[in-house]
């Protein structure tokens, strides 16, 4: 399957939507179009029972599939854009903050809590893509820094869950700087011996895969995830040709050594819990 | 033949007029001082006010003229010719669109990193249009460990359209490779000053761009995007680059208002390239200034100060 079908089939529609439909009690797999029950899509985690494939969720689902019972203490639940630049496109960006909010009742594409994963503490940032493609402003940045604070003072791992398209253009500068801002206080989650896991989901590119994605003690990625810096459609009006089958899939990413392991999102919290038990000193 | 910019016409039109007049003067064996100095003062009129107005596109397209000097135009004139280049990764290659080096400055040796254009059709292709892959980025970062290792400060100049998106350098890692620079330069004992000399486009520029001090050069912009792309993206055309410009507020003096950048160094009238010898000594000047007052710092908080600036920027509301 070409790298081109598969975002398209990404971003059909969203879990959520797909929930609310009349038909939403049966889901239907885009990769291989088999249809099972929307409760056992929930039940296998979003996974394709037939197929293996990964239907796109959000923190919602992730916090539910990762946190013990689903109970967490989430951080800073409101802060939203500033809207430095008081930037207008075809929209004003306040105006586009304030409708993405009303859809999606997020109120930036990321989240943060702190839960247990088998017992075990863990603070997770998970991104929401269906946020102006999980793009990457002031409010992320600030979020992780302040998440990272949080594992310092307390002493916790940190796990983000990428998300994104990267940059968020209407905040220019100030989105590029997260970039740095984020790793900048990744360096002290590191002086302070602190685990921080990187789980790259489906899709990671750009600024995000340029910063604190790819800067894991451990980097991690969901099966067939798209994980690269420049998107496939730039690479290939670069290089002139078509890209070659597999490009810039978890797969070919972990092969060309970027990766240490791509986990199933069936077993993640499995995994996980090992992996923080085996990263605890 | 010096290269005009299209906003530029009414200088190039002086200067031609200047020419003719200087011809008929020879030719005609006409005495022609007084008209000649009336169209000299007019230029320097017309320049004046052309450049102290220049709109955000029009420093985007100064910042990409052909004349422009690049990092070894700065290198060199900085260091008056001691600069030794170092070459390689020791993993890949060579990036002949990354360079860098040691230098003197006055009696102080110090590691220059940058981006290097090139300046005709074979040497742009030979170093890449300035974009580099990740071995690029690696190599400067090995060089960074090496002044960091010896002590010396570290000096980068940017310069890049943006990290190149080909199919080795995803291949080979280019987010993961300014993923790293970002945070190892981040923590780098030794000083570090960067100067955007041109375009600093997006993680491209990032990726040698973490400092204690970050200058600016009048003419220059820095962004997430460049304003084209973001033209292409958000309003699915081309037509809309000076608009993009306008809205991504990405010059000197915008950088600086936004608290992004340190500082401004201010070009000649006409940009850089119409005075590069000026140019040459103001970018010197401050690397020198700076440099003296950074080494005063010890070098644990010389990093936290660091990590505290970066971390600062972003505006948010709390709800
Ligand atoms: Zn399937």
């Amino acid at each position: 399957m070409s790298w081109f079908k598969r975002i398209k089939e990404g971003i059909t529609t969203s879990t959520k939507e797909k929930k609310e439909t009349p038909e939403g009690l049966w889901y239907k797999c885009p990769s291989c179009k088999s249809i099972v029950a929307s409760s056992d899509h929930e039940e296998s985690k979003y996974v394709c029972p037939n197929c293996g494939f990964h239907e796109r969720i959000g923190s919602e689902e992730y916090f539910a599939i990762l946190f013990d019972n689903n109970q967490f203490k989430e951080f800073n639940e409101n802060i939203t854009s500033g809207d430095p630049l008081d930037f207008v496109d075809t929209k004003k960006y306040k105006d586009r903050l304030r409708d993405t909010m009303s859809k999606t009742h997020l109120k930036d594409a990321i989240r943060t809590a702190h839960g247990q994963v088998y017992g075990h503490d863990l603070v997770i940032a998970c991104m929401d893509f269906e946020f102006i493609g999980g793009s990457m402003g002031s409010v992320m940045g600030e979020k992780i820094a302040r998440a990272i604070d949080y594992c310092l003072q307390h002493k916790l791992p940190l796990m983000i869950i990428s998300k994104s398209g990267g940059a968020r253009m209407m905040e220019a500068a100030f989105s590029l700087m997260q970039m740095a801002k984020t790793s900048a206080k990744l360096t002290q989650m590191s002086e302070a011996k602190l685990p921080y896991i990187s789980l790259l989901t489906d899709p990671t590119t750009g600024g995000v895969t340029a910063s604190f994605a790819m800067l894991g003690d451990l980097n991690i990625a969901e099966p067939g995830a798209l994980i690269g810096f420049a998107g496939p459609r730039v690479v290939k009006e670069t290089i002139g040709k078509d890209l070659p089958k597999g490009f810039q899939t978890a797969e070919f990413v972990l092969e060309h050594g970027f990766l240490d392991k791509i986990i199933d999102r069936r077993n993640l919290k499995d995994s996980l819990a090992k992996l923080l038990v085996m990263l605890k000193s | 033949m010096p290269n005009y910019l299209d906003f530029e016409k009414p200088i190039e039109e002086l200067y031609e007029q200047l020419e003719k007049t200087k011809q008929i003067g020879v030719k005609g064996k006409i005495d022609v001082t007084k008209l000649l100095a009336e169209i000299e003062d007019k230029i320097e009129v017309v320049k004046k006010q052309l450049y102290s107005n220049l709109t955000p596109w029009q420093r985007v397209q100064l910042s990409r003229h052909p004349d422009r000097p690049y990092s070894l135009n700065y290198i060199n004139a900085i260091t008056d010719n001691t600069f030794m280049e170092l070459h390689g990764d020791r993993t890949v290659k060579d990036d002949k669109a990354m360079i860098g080096g040691f230098g003197m400055v006055d009696s102080m040796s110090v590691m220059f990193i940058g981006q290097q254009k090139g300046h005709n059709t074979k040497s742009r292709q030979y170093r890449n249009f300035g974009m580099p892959n990740p071995e690029g980025y690696r190599k400067a970062l090995r060089l960074m460990k090496l002044a960091e290792k010896f002590n010396k400060p570290v000096v980068t100049f940017i310069d890049t359209p943006g990290a190149y998106p080909g199919l080795e350098a995803e291949e080979r890692g280019q987010g993961e490779a300014i993923a790293r620079n970002l945070y190892e330069m981040s923590i780098l004992k030794v000083p570090v000053i960067c100067i955007i000399i041109g375009e600093g486009a997006s993680g491209g520029a990032l990726g040698i761009g973490i400092g204690d001090k970050v200058y600016m050069l009048e003419n220059t912009w820095y962004s997430v995007i460049s304003p084209e792309s973001c033209s292409s993206i958000l309003w699915r055309n081309w037509d809309n680059k000076e608009k993009a410009a306008n809205a991504l507020k990405l010059t000197a003096d915008d950088m600086l208002k936004q608290k992004l950048i340190d500082g401004i160094i201010n070009e000649p009238p006409g940009g850089a390239h119409s005075n590069p010898e000026e140019i040459y000594q103001s970018v010197k000047k401050v690397i020198v200034t700076e440099l003296g007052a950074l080494q005063k710092v010890n070098a644990s908080d010389r990093v936290k100060n660091r990590i505290d600036k970066f971390s600062a920027m972003g505006v948010v509301q709390e709800g």
